[in-house]
């Protein structure tokens, strides 16, 4: 059976722009119903109609899950990627009617946590925003570190520290000024949990000084919003289904799949969940794999490919799909 | 038009049976007249009128019996219901669903008034009449999953996903086919499945937990699952093996028919949307073989699929000293003709 997620049918509430490079939309549901409850951390993937070319993106839902009357998400504008974000930065506007995917989550809190620590880099605050929401709803412990690249750049960091005040702590790089990463992991209490949300870069050095420090592994979360990069395109041969498609520049191979009529399973749509993971048959050329979920043997193996974020360069390639 | 619930026991004198209406929807579990195991899940959507199906969580004949039998149960024994300390909020997503689920498909039974966090629970039923606060132990009580699961047929194991696994933190555990929740709480998906036989060889495990860990709000899953009880006693526990285990020995070819039930679980997978767990509730069906065989499709399947079980199946299902009795008193009842596709009786 099919792992998508059921779709909502919303309606754009409202349109926020909360600094130059990220803006804020709310959704509601056309029929007026409640919206679907979730919980911190959890993303909906935004179906975007954009002339011929539909593209699905996850964002993380960062209002307080005791609210569901709206969802709403935050969009970096990235001028380089496929156009998603402008998409949603000069199209989307009120009253517009979209579709979203019930929420997942794949960034969930460990409430056994005695606190929870949380780092965040960036447009990875938005998870935070909905986690903070829900501990605080229920007396949680938690502490936030934010670094962003300048304090006007701080998507929601006045925001946080209004609601919260001495448990969210600022650094600006514009000011120099670095999370004391070392110390910070030395000095939290027993049964302390770790969430890190931000550039891969920060991700992996917060789980490289974890693990020096004797972290646990199973205490140290994070999520990866890599967005699918734009490439040269490419041709390939759906060997189930007997058709070959063209992968644009712009577009993801699991796209170019699903536009061409063949639904593959599909969840985070990031390179990190493993549902569209496909087995390739035969290949002329060379991947440019960009997924968090295999192993680095299948990599060399050349013999699976995670479509939604990884590509391809060369003469051919048929795929078991 | 309401249910009308009977007045029976699963214990002592055994009263328990199963209505005309009830044998006809009884979920029986073999599609061909073979059974072994598989990953045998499909979308838990709703079913037929008339089926245990037509709704999502089923409210049957027997529900004010077995609520009392739970009762009964927990007051000798209360670590049937457990749930660790950081499974509060996911109690809270299965009183909410139980709730709305029971409201939705039983209006004339069980109603459900919200007011934002402020809810009324009308359970006819069971004489209840309870407002209270969401997300406020205080309010109820009882903490919230032991409050609806009370109130609702079947076991539930709520499962903490994380680390990639399953962890059974909750549940609320009466009718089980030998299964301890004092034994397996806070153990992983591979841990408390250890004792099944054949299935890791086969790797049902890995792919089971694989499509478990992505089960999504909003789209449930389940599977059926079956064994046999000597007796309709819901409480076939290990901590009460001396009651039960015993009786596996007193059948005769006169008592198969009364005595002999076979023993289905509906088991359905739910995401819970504050928590992110997975409720797994574990609804059991008995019938007896004297009710079964009046569908005398079910009588020549069921009497084939036991003759050919497996060994290592028959032993882990417990079986085994019964086994040849039952056998040859279905026997009787199968003329060899050929039984038709699917679940249903002809």
């Amino acid at each position: 059976m099919s792992t998508g997620t059921t779709k909502l049918d919303v309606v754009v509430s409202d349109v926020v722009p909360v600094n130059d490079l990220v803006t804020r939309f709310h959704f509601r549901r056309r029929d007026g119903e409640l919206l679907p409850t979730f919980s911190g951390g959890a993303h909906v993937v935004v179906e975007m109609r954009d002339g011929d070319l539909t593209r699905l993106n996850p964002y993380s839902l960062m209002g307080s899950p005791l609210d569901t009357r709206e969802y709403t998400i935050s969009v970096r504008r990235d001028d380089v990627g496929r156009g998603g974000s402008l998409f949603m930065h000069r199209s989307v506007k009120p009253g517009l009617e979209m579709v979203v995917s019930y929420p997942v989550n794949l960034f969930s809190l460990d409430l056994r946590a005695k606190k929870h620590l949380m780092l965040a880099g960036g447009i990875g605050i938005t998870p935070f925003m909905a986690q903070t929401a829900q501990l605080a709803g229920a007396g949680g412990n938690f502490e936030l570190h934010y670094t962003c690249r300048t304090a006007s750049l701080g998507t929601y960091a006045d925001v946080l520290q209004e609601r919260y005040g001495r448990r969210i702590r600022l650094y600006h790089d514009d000011l120099e000024e670095r999370i004391e990463l070392d110390r910070l992991l030395s000095s939290q209490p027993l049964g302390t949990h770790l969430y890190v949300c931000g550039p891969a870069g920060m991700i992996n050095w917060v789980r490289e000084r974890a693990a020096a420090l004797g972290w646990p592994p199973e205490t140290v979360h994070y999520e990866h919003f890599a967005a699918p990069q734009p490439g040269l395109p490419f041709d390939v041969t759906l060997a189930v289904s007997g058709k070959t498609i063209r992968v644009g520049e712009q577009q993801s191979l699991l796209e170019a799949i699903e536009a061409a009529g063949v639904d593959p399973p599909y969840l985070c749509r990031g390179g990190v969940c493993g549902q569209c993971e496909t087995n390739v048959i035969s290949y002329d050329g060379k991947f440019i794999h960009n997924d968090h979920w295999l192993s680095e043997e299948d990599h060399r193996s050349g013999c699976k490919i995670m479509p939604c974020v990884s590509r391809f360069e060369g003469k051919s390639l048929v795929l078991e799909r | 038009m309401g249910i009308t619930f009977r007045k029976e026991t699963f214990r002592d004198d055994f009263t328990f049976k199963n209505s005309p209406e009830h044998i006809r929807r009884f979920p029986f579990p073999f599609h061909e007249d073979a059974y072994m195991y598989a990953v045998n899940i499909e979308p838990h959507v709703v079913g037929p009128k008339g089926s245990v199906l037509e709704n999502l969580i089923d409210v049957d004949e027997h529900y004010v019996a077995e609520m009392q039998d739970r009762a009964l149960v927990l007051a000798e024994d209360p670590l049937r219901c457990q749930s660790l300390p950081h499974m509060t909020l996911a109690g809270w997503d299965l009183l909410e669903l139980l709730m709305e689920q029971q409201a939705l498909g039983y209006p004339e039974h069980f109603t459900l008034t919200r007011d934002g966090d402020r809810w009324r629970w009308i359970n006819r039923p069971l004489g209840i009449d309870d407002t209270f606060t969401f997300g406020d132990t205080s309010t109820l009580p009882y903490g919230p999953m032991e409050y609806i699961t009370r109130q609702s047929q079947g076991d539930f194991c709520i499962l903490d996903q994380r680390d990639g696994n399953l962890w059974m933190d909750a549940g609320m555990v009466t009718t089980q086919a030998d299964w301890s929740l004092d034994f397996d709480i806070g153990m992983n998906f591979f841990e408390w499945h250890a004792p099944v036989p054949l299935a890791h060889e086969k790797g049902i495990f890995v792919r089971a937990l694989k499509f478990l860990t992505n089960i999504q709000q909003g789209k449930p899953a389940r599977r059926l699952n079956w064994t046999m009880t000597i007796n309709p006693r819901l409480d076939t526990s290990p901590e009460n093996y001396h009651k039960w285990g015993p009786d596996r020995a007193t059948v005769t070819p006169e008592n198969v028919g009364d005595k002999v039930h076979l023993r289905v679980e509906l088991q359905s997978f739910w995401r819970l949307p504050r928590s992110n767990g997975i409720v797994f509730p574990i609804r059991c069906y008995l019938i007896k073989m004297d009710e079964l065989v009046t569908q005398p499709k079910w009588a020549r399947r069921l009497h084939r699929v036991i003759r050919d079980l497996p060994e290592e199946l028959a032993t882990y299902k417990g079986l085994t000293r019964y086994r040849p009795t039952l056998v040859e008193w279905l026997s009787k009842l199968d003329n060899g003709s050929a039984t038709s596709p699917g679940f249903g009786p002809d």
